[in-house]
């Protein structure tokens, strides 16, 4: 030790440790304003940012969906309502073993590959503490499976949502269409605010078409939460306003007597209330469960309706396109009067055939194949109609022309949409020589103007829009837009009234006397609908071919495949005397219009008198 | 407390004319204890808040404060000189221990840091927190100040020793701190200005090498955090996230004890232990965080007041070194919570609830009282 001290210079050692001390507080001062500055710079300058970042911490803006709108029948039967429907979730922040809780709850309830892939798939894309969902859809025995091992699972959730359900699913499918997940298409059109907490939207039909008034708006409440997302308390609450319930004119029974009447035949039914042009009916044949596409449709489910032959998914009562065949006639038959080219006295001639002059072709009518004469020498309007004479309206439609005859038949409301309250309506053609020219570029021949006096050739119509026009032929010129919807909530509506269609009375009764002898006349053709029948209804027989038979071919039933067969159409309104239903039917391929006039008994009575057909 | 070697050059002082206190006779130095006091209240009263209300970690904390005080008081009766004579053997104690956990140790989450030893657990790289400055402290006591070369040489051989076993644990944190408070008292024993440059130099040139071989990957996960939280806002960068969140939102006025809603809502994690600072500058506002600093600052002037007022080489360069690495427990802390530096595992000193970190600092306050205490009980 001596020798050190004698080394040692405490004063000039004190004299350093005094100079480092300085230099220990300047750091140590330095370095503590630098923390001051970072506070001040994140408690000061950026407070408004992380005063917000920290609400938004903790306020959660939680939507509330509201509830859609149920749909009632005009008697008030629930075609369309809402069910709990109970999800199966798992928070992953609670849970402990992730795959062996996996493996758990697929020995509770079944989970398809499908459901894992989307539960990984939106595991990695979760807030935390979200719960994520596993299956949906859960019965009640598997609801009860998971609640009797709740006590092991923790993490699993089981939630209630409410799912559209229609208790009457394959009956309306057409007359509603169906709600489903919206999906990524859907999710850039709708409005983002009112689409919160909502998964389903009206996909087609009913459901589509009144789907901001079934939806209602959406509701929300501001809630304080911590980070497990637990809800400590509601601060501001706003109800959601639930969709308006709309009922439609359409009648379960009538359409029941529809469905039941087709049987497993293709075809469409639709109905109208010539007074108010509501839709009493509308059948496309064959249906599907709606229910299926409520929450995702399964591919192998999705794959037989598209790939069936039968093309369930297609509406013909609005899409499909059909030749009218004769049910034109009774029209037809208006647009003679009303021109004045004939009267009901006037007669032509009928040897089962026609020609147009300087032509050497026949045109034949359908008579002469199985009587091999005509109807009779010479023809009235009355029989023309009665018999569906052919000879008769191709004099007219020759008469008349094919640019006069597309004047007096657009008013019924052939060649555009009715306008009706659903989706995917298709238009038709009500040809003239402008549509031919615009369309196919072409010139129109005189012999098409026979054909389409018949109804064949270039004319289509939607059953939907021969109904329409059978409404209009019902009611003496009130047109009307059909249309599904009667009231919301309870407060009726009504599309605004067409001009009507004016012709003179005694034309109209003309026509009707024609079209009751249809159904009443010892020889109408449809005269076998008149046994039993306690009203007087006026109808119309139609056929419309499927292929083209040459000039001097024969058609026989039993040799053509079944879907070369002639589609059977049927119009009718009844009573007579006031109309309170018009129907349009046609059954695909069903050989004749034999196949389609029971159905309008059957849908009529059922309308009429109360019973099922 | 007897033995007091009167070998220190008298110097004249006012404390001669009156008769020895209270607080002089038990070797408390009254300005540090009032101050660390009110520090330990002020923590309280946020870990009530932090805990979620619980009284019952309060009075664990208190509990902790009480044992940690007793060490203090103990640790003041005992001189300096004692000090420097149980520092070589607490070394090698410490070094010894440090090599019985490489062996024998018992760990968690993949590190090796604690000894058991009859049912009791403990963790030596904590002692080493005090006894690596001591052994050092010692080691340069003796030499002529500015130490030459070698003996810097030597010095550093001794932190650096330790500090090896501890990185291997691995616990990176502690390994630095301890390095760090060794290399604090070679500042204070007045090594060049140009050891001190080198060693900033080689540091930083040593950033890439060290980046690319020595860090884990954890490690380097932690350092890209801080530098972008955003880059991983539900993992790593959630607690900065969150913890810049608290701290911003509490403003200048905070949002009121107990009303922070980082904090109660658990959107904050460890919010009672290291991040204990966002709940107070969440709910105590920047006015708060100046009132702790100023605090802090106190107690830091005074461990500096301290050691210019020692007698001894081993005294002064043991204040500086205590007092030094007391201020880097704070800056560390408070500049992770705010996203300064990367999340490494630094309690905010004798605030954050925990015992060990209290009782050392606590410890190494009573040393710092032996030594405020020294020189007045010489100049008697």
């Amino acid at each position: 030790m001596p020798q050190y001290i004698a080394l040692k210079d405490p004063l000039r050692e004190s004299r350093i440790y005094s100079a480092r001390t300085i230099g220990a507080i300047i750091l140590v001062v330095g370095l503590l304003a630098v923390i001051v500055v970072r506070y001040h710079s994140l408690q000061i300058t950026e407070y408004e940012n992380y005063r917000t970042q920290s609400d938004r911490n903790r306020i959660q803006l939680q939507p509330l969906p509201p509830k859609r709108g149920l749909i009632y029948d005009r008697n008030g039967v629930l075609l369309a309502d809402n069910r709990p429907s109970y999800i199966l979730s798992v928070v992953r922040e609670q849970v402990p073993d992730l795959e062996a809780t996996l493996v758990e709850l697929q020995a509770l309830v079944p989970v398809s590959d499908s459901d894992l892939e989307k539960f990984h798939k939106k595991l990695t894309r979760r807030r935390p503490y979200e719960a994520v969902p596993l299956r949906f859809r859960l019965t009640e025995e598997e609801q009860a499976r998971l609640a009797v091992n709740r006590y092991r699972l923790p993490g699993v959730v089981v939630d209630a949502q409410l799912l559209r359900h229609y208790p009457h699913g394959e009956l309306f499918s057409h007359a509603l269409g169906y709600v489903g997940r919206i999906n990524e298409r859907e999710v850039l059109m709708l409005d983002e605010t009112q689409y919160r907490g909502t998964f389903h939207v009206g996909k087609v039909g009913v459901e589509k078409y009144y789907e901001d008034i079934l939806h209602g708006e959406v509701g929300y409440q501001n809630v304080e939460s911590n980070a497990h997302g637990r809800v400590l308390r509601v601060l501001e609450r706003h109800a959601p306003t639930p969709g308006a319930d709309l009922t439609l004119h359409l009648d379960i029974r009538v359409q029941q007597a529809a469905v039941d009447a087709l049987g497993d035949r293709r075809g469409a039914v639709v109905a109208i209330d010539p007074l108010t042009g509501g839709v009493l009916a509308l059948v496309s044949a064959p249906g599907f469960d709606t229910n299926l596409f409520v929450n995702g449709i399964s591919s192998v489910d999705y794959s037989a309706l598209r790939d069936s032959l039968d093309v369930p998914l297609f509406n013909r009562a609005i899409q499909g396109q059909y030749p009218p065949g004769s049910t034109i006639k009774p029209i037809m038959a208006m647009a003679g009067l009303e021109s004045g080219l004939v009267t009901p006295e006037s007669t032509v001639a009928d040897p089962g055939w026609y020609k147009l002059p300087g032509d050497r072709r026949k045109y034949r009518d359908w008579i002469l194949r199985i009587r091999g004469t005509g109807h009779a020498p010479r023809v009235d309007m009355n029989m023309a109609i009665a018999q569906s004479c052919d000879v008769y309206f191709y004099d007219l439609a020759r008469r008349l022309t094919i640019d006069r005859m597309y004047e007096y038949l657009h008013p019924y409301g052939f060649g555009t949409r009715t306008g009706i309250d659903t989706t995917s309506e298709r238009p038709g053609i009500l040809p003239s020589t402008r549509w031919k020219r615009e369309a196919m570029a072409q010139p129109w021949y005189p012999g098409e103007t026979l054909s389409a006096g018949i109804g064949q050739g270039y004319m289509l119509v939607t059953p939907m829009q021969l109904a329409v026009a059978t409404s209009v032929l019902a009611s003496k010129g009130q047109r009307k837009t059909p249309h599904l919807l009667q009231a919301i909530d309870g407060q009726p509506v009504a599309p605004p009234p067409l001009e009507p269609l004016i012709a003179k009375q005694e034309n109209w009764q003309e026509v009707y006397k024609g079209m009751r002898e249809v159904v009443h006349g010892k020889r109408g053709t449809a005269k076998y609908l008149a046994k039993g029948i306690e009203y007087e209804m006026a109808g119309k027989t139609g056929t419309a071919q499927v292929i083209g038979i040459a000039q001097n071919a024969v058609y026989n039933e039993d040799e053509v495949a079944e879907r070369h067969r002639h589609h059977g159409l049927f119009i009718a309104f009844a009573p007579i005397e006031a109309p309170t239903i018009a129907v349009a039917i046609i059954v695909e391929n069903g050989g004749g219009s034999s196949a389609a006039a029971p159905i309008a008994r059957a849908v009529i009575d059922t309308w009429l008198l109360g019973e099922a057909g | 407390m007897g033995d007091y070697v009167r070998q220190m050059p008298h110097q004249g002082s006012d404390d001669m004319a009156r008769p020895p206190s209270a607080a002089m006779r038990f070797h408390i130095d009254v300005p540090l204890l009032l101050l660390l006091m009110a520090l330990t209240v002020y923590g309280l009263f946020v870990l009530y808040s932090a805990s979620g209300q619980s009284m019952a970690a309060v009075i664990r904390q208190g509990r902790y404060f009480l044992v940690a005080y007793v060490i203090m008081i103990l640790g003041a009766q005992v001189s300096l000189q004692r000090y420097m004579r149980w520092a070589p053997w607490l070394y090698l104690l410490g070094v010894g221990t440090l090599l019985a956990v490489m062996f024998v140790g018992v760990g968690a989450k993949g590190a090796q840091r604690w000894l058991e030893v009859g049912g009791f657990r403990f963790q030596p790289s904590e002692i080493m927190k005090l006894v690596v400055p001591m052994g050092v402290a010692w080691f340069l006591a003796d030499r002529i100040l500015p130490p030459r070369a070698g003996y810097v040489l030597g010095a550093l051989i001794l932190l650096g020793l330790p500090a090896l076993l501890i990185l291997q644990q691995p616990d990176l944190g502690t390994a630095l701190l301890i390095a760090v408070s060794g290399l604090f008292v070679l500042f204070m024993a007045g090594i060049g200005w140009r050891y001190i440059f080198g060693a900033v130099v080689l540091a930083v040139a040593s950033a890439w090498p060290a980046w690319m071989f020595v860090f884990k990957d954890y490690q380097k996960q932690r350092i890209l955090t801080m530098l972008n939280p955003e880059s991983d806002k539900l993992g790593a960068g959630w607690n900065i996230i969150q913890s810049k969140t608290a701290i911003g939102s509490g403003g200048w006025q905070g949002k009121g004890w107990m009303k922070g809603t980082q904090s109660q809502l658990d959107f904050l994690p460890e919010s009672h232990t290291d991040f204990i600072i966002a709940v107070l500058a969440e709910e105590y506002g920047l006015r708060g965080i100046l009132l702790l600093l100023s605090i802090y600052l106190l107690i830091l002037l005074r461990g500096f007041w301290i050691g210019l007022q020692a007698q001894t080489g081993f005294g002064r360069m043991m204040a500086g070194s205590l007092t030094l690495t007391f201020f880097v427990y704070i800056f560390v802390n408070m500049g992770m919570v705010a996203g300064l530096l990367p999340v490494v595992g630094v309690p905010l000193p004798l605030v954050s609830a925990g015992g060990t970190s209290v009782v050392t600092l606590m410890a190494g306050f009573g040393m710092l009282m032996a030594i405020s205490t020294e020189k007045r009980m010489v100049a008697r």
